[in-house]
């Protein structure tokens, strides 16, 4: 188990940066996820750690030791590739034991870490199939149980469950968190899906056009995001952002409308200042349908036109038109509605965020 | 609507024996000068040469190929001279071609660099110049550097004429190889060559072996290149001994016949068993499915 820790990393091709000097600190055992949309950087920077891409500036610490030029084997790493890249010619126990078998391992010893391996991930009835022979999330766990039996540093992950259908990647997703807790390691896993970090790391990487957004815990990327890049990001469905213009102690948005500037952003506003107003849907509700958690002191309501419905079961996604575009409220307990109803909303203004229109930048700190 | 029913089985079961007719008479039209071969050498000359020609053979015998081996002057050739040849030519240009073939395929399948589809392209042109028309430039270049009538001047030859080819053949199967694979092994320890070795090698095994076949048919078979460039059983192989059947008034076409058929058994042989490793699709079940 180890710590990893990335210095100024960077990656070019040519002369295009990819990477532009990330730092980044794991610690022991942590479950870090890379996050961000395609072409950000998260899975090149995974295979620099892995040693599958040479790095183009920086350094890369694996427990203390530097391992910029070693190659993949001297690493002591294992990835689980979101292709699972199983061995087609072999069978799920020699894909299992193929690392051991390179590193010249005893027979009893490698039967031994294949048993516990297959053990662990439920595979005992796979082992003489060879990987045509298996589903999608079979072929999950057989590419898990060959990065498990190397007993390595770090786990790397690449998107490993975007090839399975929603149902078993849920499942998948639960059997990797289960896997982390059973077998202690530090893991880096790089996802697309907001949800996968969300409900699998430790602490989030958000990381956008080769720069890193924000780190941080679930929570803190959640309720504090860094960025107005972060609060778009992260968050199903995601945060209303318009921008608006601070203007005698009120944000005037294009269209007209106005809302009151939430307290805790008076103090760093001034009239004038181009700004992205950001509120959650959970915190912009049909009035007497929200979160009631007790705590709203800020609360704004306004009667505005419904647009559309989604309804969920447990709950309705409510677009009401404000200020001439759709913003989307969660409603708890829902009742029926209809488009053009007239509903009162409330907006939790002690909740909401604002982003330097210019830099992008949260405006809380 | 029971009708219809009968009638579609009926139709159905016509086609179905329409259609094994039809690929009963494409296998005659492909076999039959095969079998024409091997009968034309165990029956005489004059059934051979008969108008209208004899179908039904009324005397079969073996003499064509107790002569073929019973030495010089007692109507023989040296066929085992003339075997050994072809054998050492054929094998060895062959396995050289292969291994080249397998470095460039797969540097053609794995990398990227300067020219690459020019260079492609280049070794790709050189298959349409037809081999009869080198044998006369070659046939010069030869005589100068004096490797005519020697094995190494025809394996070079051969070579040349068969690395277009298996690098193309073999480049197309390691394209299918996912490049994940190679990576994941170097992932569990192995370095770059294990790797190749251990997991991309065996996975375009067919195609290394299609291109095995072909190139040894390749030289096995040729006849124009060989012809110019061979003088004695020092180097002459089987297509070129068939000449040696040819006298100035006279051709035995039985002594030729039985000689096509010496040559056809090894070649035929060697795919019957190469081709159980042709068996595709070894590559399923690497990546998504």
């Amino acid at each position: 188990m180890a710590t990893v820790s990335l210095k100024k990393l960077t990656k070019r091709y040519g002369n295009m940066e990819i990477v532009h000097g990330i730092d980044l600190d794991i610690a022991d055992r942590e479950f870090i996820a890379l996050v961000g949309p395609s072409g950000c950087g998260k899975s090149t920077t995974l295979r620099m750690i892995a040693g599958l891409e040479d790095i183009s500036g920086g350094n890369i610490d694996i427990d203390g030791r530097v391992v910029n030029d070693l190659p993949p084997r001297s690493r002591n790493i294992s990835m689980v590739f979101q292709s699972y890249a199983l061995y087609p010619h072999m069978t799920v126990r020699e894909n299992l034991g193929f690392s051991l078998k390179i590193a010249g391992a005893a027979k009893d010893d490698m039967d031994r870490r294949v048993a516990e391996a297959s053990a662990i991930l439920g595979l005992d009835e796979l082992l003489e199939r060879r990987p045509s022979q298996l589903s999608g999330g079979q072929r999950q766990r057989v590419a898990m149980g060959r990065a498990i039996v190397r007993d390595p540093d770090v786990f790397l992950f690449d998107e490993p469950l975007s090839n399975l259908d929603a149902k078993l990647r849920t499942q998948m997703r639960t059997e990797i968190k289960k896997l982390h807790a059973k077998v202690k390691s530090t893991v880096i896993y790089v996802t697309h899906d907001q949800v996968e970090a969300m409900t699998l790391a430790d602490r989030i990487v958000i990381m956008r056009s080769g720069y890193i957004e924000q780190v941080g815990t679930p929570d803190e990327v959640f309720s504090r995001p860094a960025t107005r890049f972060v609060a778009g990001f992260i968050g199903s469905p995601p945060m209303n952002l318009h921008e608006a213009t601070v203007s005698d102690g009120r944000l005037v948005f294009s269209g007209g409308d106005s809302l009151p500037l939430p307290g805790q952003f008076k103090s760093k506003t001034a009239a004038g200042d181009k700004v992205v107003f950001g509120i959650r849907p959970d915190d912009f509700y049909p009035t007497g349908h929200g979160l009631s958690s007790g705590g709203e002191t800020e609360v704004h309501r306004v009667d505005l036109p419904v647009s559309i419905t989604e309804p969920l079961g447990n709950e309705t996604l409510v677009f009401a038109e404000f200020n001439g575009v759709d913003w989307v409220s969660r409603m708890l307990n829902p009742k029926p509605l209809k488009a053009g109803d007239r509903i009162g909303m409330s907006f939790d203004l002690s909740r909401a965020h604002l982003f330097s229109a210019e830099t992008g930048k949260s405006l809380r700190n | 609507m029971m009708d219809e029913n009968a009638s579609a089985r009926l139709i159905r079961r016509t086609l179905t024996v329409a259609h094994r007719i039809g690929l009963f008479l494409a296998m005659l039209l492909i076999c039959l000068p095969g079998i024409w071969i091997v009968l034309s050498s165990l029956r005489p000359t004059v059934e051979i040469m008969a108008k209208p020609p004899v179908w039904i053979p009324q005397e079969l015998s073996f003499d064509a190929y107790v002569a073929m081996f019973s030495g010089i002057g007692k109507g023989g050739i040296p066929v085992l001279d003339y075997f050994r040849n072809s054998l050492i030519i054929s094998v060895t240009s062959t396995v050289i071609a292969v291994a080249i073939g397998m470095a460039g395929g797969y540097a053609f399948a794995r990398y990227r660099f300067r020219g690459k589809s020019g260079m492609f392209l280049g070794l790709m042109l050189t298959r349409t110049v037809p081999g009869i028309a080198m044998s006369l430039p070659l046939f010069f270049v030869y005589a100068r550097l004096g490797i005519i009538d020697t094995h190494f001047g025809m394996i070079l030859a051969y070579v040349a004429l068969n690395i277009p080819f298996t690098i193309w053949l073999i480049d197309g199967f390691f394209r299918q190889v996912p490049k994940d694979l190679a990576e994941a092994a170097q992932i569990d320890g192995c370095t770059r060559w294990q790797a190749f070795w251990q997991v991309e090698f065996p996975l375009a095994r067919p195609g290394i072996a299609s291109a095995a076949i072909f190139a040894f048919l390749t030289c096995w078979n040729e006849f124009a290149l060989a012809s110019q460039l061979t003088r004695s059983v020092n180097s002459k192989t089987l297509p070129v001994g068939l000449l040696d059947y040819t006298a100035e008034f006279t051709i035995d076409w039985r002594g030729m016949c039985a000689l096509a058929v010496v040559m056809i058994i090894p070649a035929l042989t060697l795919t019957y068993i190469v081709q159980k490793h042709l068996v595709g699709g070894l590559t399923s079940g690497a990546v998504k499915g």
